[in-house]
């Protein structure tokens, strides 16, 4: 049998995801007899690559280039993961909702900067006006909540998806877990 | 003297059970280990079937009943856990979450959340609605509570133990519908209300919403289990 093609994607979070998955340890060698990371912010690619077969989403949907990002991921991925809690509920990304962004941008890059007082309008991406979970956008197969999802979860629901068996979320991780 | 009539005998999810007349639902299905999900029931408070968790089935009825307000009659065949009543019972926590902005990471009863173990013992993974993000008050004016409207389900049983336990009634509900809000005396920050600081509505708050400000991060176990023995004590003066 080939081995799967993995993704990890970074959208708006913290990162904690991911740290939770390298926190799998020695158990990633295991899971690298079945898979490939083949588009991940710990690999060198830089493209999302064509065909992937199982892609981890951790972060909201929070700027125009994040949106751009996961119509992209959705098109090229057979089984898109909702990874953690920021990726399913918008999490603590989604807390400016109901301030807008120009509020929260005014007071970081204002009113609390002692010099350059400027809102960074070139290279970063415009903000969107709602941080969304990645389903209002595209179909999502599977969520893994958790804030973040620890690394026993991981390893029990990656394990199950590779090899196409029986797996009950609501029995591994929760909301905030 | 109390005659046959007062006993009901009925059935719960197939099971035969017998009930004491004026019972409800809930109660027979509890001292029988059913399990009914609730949220706005509290043992110790009086009833208002409010959120609908507690949705049953009742043969020959084409309404959904809640168990903790409908009494028991005497032939009554109840479902409790019917794909149908899941369905609703996963929407309603679902228009729960998506109706304020519940944050569970950081929240003081992450662990400890009624909404959160509800929504995880009832399989949510996601919300499929989408977050209405309201722009809500946090009220800190009391010295040693926290009201934060963010996290409030509105299932009144702060007004309800305030009212009836500790006789102060400084909780109620403003407004209608979607724009109900608890407040505090006539819409006064609940520093300057007449609250007798007793606690209780933190204790039996289900969520985060009302918490004790010497907690911190999610160590903010609360302890309702204290009502049927004061309501006890005080009924046995």
């Amino acid at each position: 049998m080939s081995k799967l093609r993995l993704a990890t994607v970074w959208l708006d979070g913290c990162s904690g995801c991911h740290m939770s998955f390298l926190d799998m340890d020695e158990r990633l060698l295991e899971l690298a007899e079945y898979v490939d990371v083949v588009y991940s912010p710990i690999v060198d690619a830089k493209v999302y690559p064509e065909s992937v077969d199982i892609a981890l989403v951790e972060g909201a949907v929070a700027s125009v280039d994040d949106e751009k990002k996961i119509k992209k991921i959705r098109a090229h991925t057979k089984m898109l993961v909702a990874m953690g809690d920021c990726a399913i509920t918008g999490n603590v990304p989604s807390m400016r909702n109901p301030i807008g962004p120009e509020a929260i941008l005014d007071r970081a890059y204002i009113q609390n900067a002692s010099a350059q007082q400027q809102i960074p309008c070139v290279v970063v991406p415009k903000l969107l006006k709602i941080v969304r979970p990645i389903h209002e956008f595209v179909k999502v197969d599977v969520f893994l909540p958790g804030c973040p999802p620890s690394a026993d979860t991981f390893h029990t629901a990656l394990t199950a998806l590779i090899n196409g068996g029986p797996l009950d979320i609501p029995a591994l991780t929760r909301f905030g877990a | 003297m109390s005659g046959e009539s007062d006993v009901k005998t009925l059935v719960i999810d197939e099971q035969e059970v017998s009930a004491r007349s004026g019972q409800t639902i809930l109660e027979v299905a509890r001292e029988n280990e059913i399990d009914i999900p609730t949220l706005c029931h509290l043992d110790g408070l009086s009833d208002v079937g409010a959120c609908r968790l507690c949705l049953v089935e009742i043969k020959g009825s084409n309404k959904l009943l809640p168990a903790c307000v409908t009494t028991v009659q005497e032939g009554m065949e109840i479902s409790t856990g019917t794909e149908r009543l899941r369905a609703h019972r996963r929407t309603i926590l679902e228009m729960l979450f998506a109706e304020r902005n519940h944050i569970c990471s950081v929240c003081v009863s992450n662990g400890h959340c009624e909404l959160q173990t509800l929504a995880q013992e009832q399989g949510l993974t996601h919300v499929r609605l989408p977050y209405r993000n309201p722009e809500l008050r946090v009220d800190a004016s009391h010295e040693r509570f926290t009201i934060d409207h963010n996290r409030c389900i509105l299932c009144t049983r702060c007004v309800r133990v305030c009212a009836e336990v500790e006789g102060a009634h400084i909780w109620d509900v403003m407004g209608r519908g979607i724009d109900s809000i608890i407040i505090s005396d006539l819409n006064q920050p609940w520093g300057e209300s007449a609250c007798t600081r007793c606690g209780k509505c933190v204790q039996v708050c289900p969520t985060g919403a009302l918490f004790d400000k010497s907690k911190i991060g999610s160590d903010h176990p609360k302890y309702p289990d204290f009502l049927p023995y004061l309501n006890l004590m005080r009924e046995a003066k």
